[in-house]
């Protein structure tokens, strides 16, 4: 008897193998994986799991391998909210749970900087941006709420083996052009079921050359593309940052797409991308700034898992330095965690962007869903958050514009959607950084 | 209640277009409230009426990618609160796809389904792989995996699990609530 290798595999394939316990999978199967980590919000998670559990009387598995973060309806604003949060914290206590975090950012940039996910994972997430741990090269996608409770009660979840989807990207950015750019361009190029429910994997120079936290970013938007997950395979960048995090991660070589695996690519420039703009009210409606610049804008908000990350932080505050928001425009920041407005803080970044004149919001999901802080009335809003959907921020009459940290702080200062480049250009020649 | 309802007179179709999302399913400022507060708004921002007046049995038929956006599954779980029996479109977003089947809502794959019109009845035939209409005669669908198929007709996971539960209590009383895969293994 001959030994037979595996077939080459995607790292998509690689990691529900591992899950399911198997040597190989293929595209099309139906197997069931075991579930490494289940993170769920105080939104989606106590307030419909615990009903269903106590009819159940069923145990969670595994409290050990469940992270609750809240920060949906944090800081409460009214009565509904108080009661929302209340269940989840006297959930969390009467279960027990070892990994909470209460107001203290958004689940999506918590719950990796608390080190819980790792490259080699599977892992699920009570929240659509729940493929934002794809950055780390761990299979993890968002689930609702009753799919859940199974995975509560069982540790388990089947899925249909996805087809890979590679976004290769090569080149150098231009100053003042991001992560959320070259995601709004795809999001334009392929619409929002582009990714069809299969893996999309984000690969190339390019993607090798970016902060793990802007990795996050291209993979957060991942469900703008209507795929399963977006992954990147991990490498010294993932490393480093997870040690930073207190987190060791051993060999990470093994999870990567094999040369000769079967997928489909689709190849991009990033020296040819311009700063990108989404009109209302879709991602998808998305094309170069110069389509829309010079349109006059009421509200600028910095703010999201998408668009408030540290990173994010520095990419605003090295347009805003130096200038303010034009009369009467608002400038929003709701920073993404606690911990990433504590390093902006050291950093000199925050004081930056309050000189600017930001109004601070709280380190929670805010007025990107609508559900805390929501933006009233029929103003034209420009947002680096993820999605545009009308009336997705609180109010029907909204426009919102989506676009990266650096357009959203030149669209301030100018009260116009603005090319953020005239401006990095200027800082670039100066020779300051961020 | 299921996706199996039982339709002698057919299901009356009601029409949407293309990208329909969640938050005009569920919308944000009342995702605080039970279903039974979220399913009055349900496609109130582009069908004011469809919430009041949809009776138990009617179909939604609408265009490609249903159902993109958010997790909350509250926007499958309004469908069947009003009495939905079934979504017809050409794709829907993948995460409500399973968030669909584990509330009860049965999702039909249908390329053709723009050939269907706003308030005729059809029939859903065989287990719901194709749909028969008087004006355009039969559409195939994608066929549904059983083990989804049997989801829909449970009413969805939550009482799959119920019943799998107290099965396995019955079987062995002294062995605490058991933790069994939340799916029959189709490998």
């Amino acid at each position: 008897m001959t030994f037979t290798p595996p077939p080459p595999s995607t790292l998509a394939q690689k990691l529900i193998a591992r899950a399911a316990g198997r040597d190989h999978v293929s595209p099309g199967e139906i197997v069931n994986c075991r579930v490494d980590l289940a993170m769920f919000h105080d939104s989606s998670g106590p307030r419909r799991l615990k009903p269903m559990l106590d009819e159940l009387k069923a145990p969670i598995w595994d409290t050990s391998r469940v992270v609750l973060v809240m920060d949906h309806y944090v800081p409460e604003r009214d009565d509904e909210s108080r009661r929302i949060v209340k269940i989840a914290r006297d959930w969390a206590r009467e279960q027990a749970l070892p990994h909470v975090y209460d107001g203290q950012g958004i689940c999506h940039v918590v719950v990796p900087q608390g080190g819980h996910i790792r490259p080699g994972m599977f892992c699920v997430g009570g929240d659509s941006h729940s493929p934002t741990g794809g950055a780390f090269g761990a299979y993890m996608f968002g689930i609702g709420s009753t799919e859940m409770l199974g995975v509560v009660v069982t540790g388990e979840i089947w899925l249909r083996v996805p087809q890979t989807i590679q976004m290769v990207w090569q080149g150098q950015l231009a100053a003042g052009v991001c992560a959320k750019d070259m995601m709004l361009h795809m999001t334009g190029r392929f619409g929002m079921n582009g990714g069809q429910y299969q893996a999309i994997e984000f690969a190339g120079d390019t993607v090798q050359g970016l902060s793990m936290q802007e990795r996050m970013t291209l993979s957060n938007m991942s469900a703008e593309l209507g795929s399963q997950v977006g992954l990147i395979a991990p490498d010294a960048t993932t490393r480093d940052w997870l040690r930073a995090t207190g987190t060791e991660v051993g060999d990470t070589e093994q999870w990567c797409t094999d040369a000769g695996a079967t997928l489909t690519r689709y190849d991009f420039d990033a020296s040819a991308l311009a700063p990108q703009v989404a009109a209302p009210h879709s991602p998808a409606n998305a094309g170069d700034v110069k389509r829309w610049a010079g349109l006059p804008v009421d509200v600028a908000y910095i703010g999201a898992c998408t668009g408030a990350k540290l990173d994010d932080l520095r990419a605003a505050a090295s347009v805003l330095r130096g200038h303010r928001a034009a009369p009467g425009v608002k400038l929003i920041v709701a920073p993404a965690s606690q911990h990433d407005q504590r390093l902006a803080e050291q950093e000199g970044v925050m004081k930056v962007l309050r000189d600017a004149g930001a109004e601070i919001g709280a380190t929670a999901c805010g007025a990107c869903a609508g559900y805390g802080d929501a933006l009233g009335g029929a103003s034209t809003v420009i947002s680096t958050t993820a999605r545009n959907f009308k009336g997705r921020m609180g109010s029907a009459e909204a426009q919102v514009y989506l676009a990266s940290p650096y357009t959203v702080a030149a669209s301030a200062i100018s009260g116009r959607i603005s090319d953020p480049r005239v401006l990095t250009r200027a800082l670039t020649t100066a020779g300051a950084s961020a | 209640m299921s996706g199996a309802v039982h339709a002698p007179q057919g299901h009356r179709v009601w029409r949407f277009g293309a990208d329909i999302d969640t938050d005009v399913l569920a919308p944000g400022a009342y995702m605080k409230l039970g279903i039974e507060g979220i399913a009055p708004h349900c496609l109130e921002s582009v069908r004011p009426e469809f919430a009041g007046s949809v009776q138990r049995g009617d179909v939604i038929v609408a265009g490609p990618n249903f159902g993109i956006g958010s997790s909350r599954e509250q926007a499958a779980a309004a469908l069947v609160h009003l009495g939905v029996a079934a979504v017809i479109a050409p794709s829907y977003n993948g995460l409500y796809f399973r968030n669909a089947f584990n509330v009860g809502l049965l999702l039909l794959t249908c390329p053709q389904a723009d050939l269907l019109q706003e308030n005729e009845r059809i029939m859903l035939e065989q287990q719901a792989s194709s749909i028969v209409s008087a004006l355009s005669g039969r559409l195939a669908c994608e066929p549904v995996p059983d083990f989804l198929m049997a989801m829909v007709q449970a009413g969805g996971l939550f009482n799959q699990l119920k019943q799998r539960l107290a099965m396995q209590s019955a079987a062995d009383p002294a062995d605490p609530p058991a933790t069994q895969p939340t799916t029959p293994s189709a490998r």
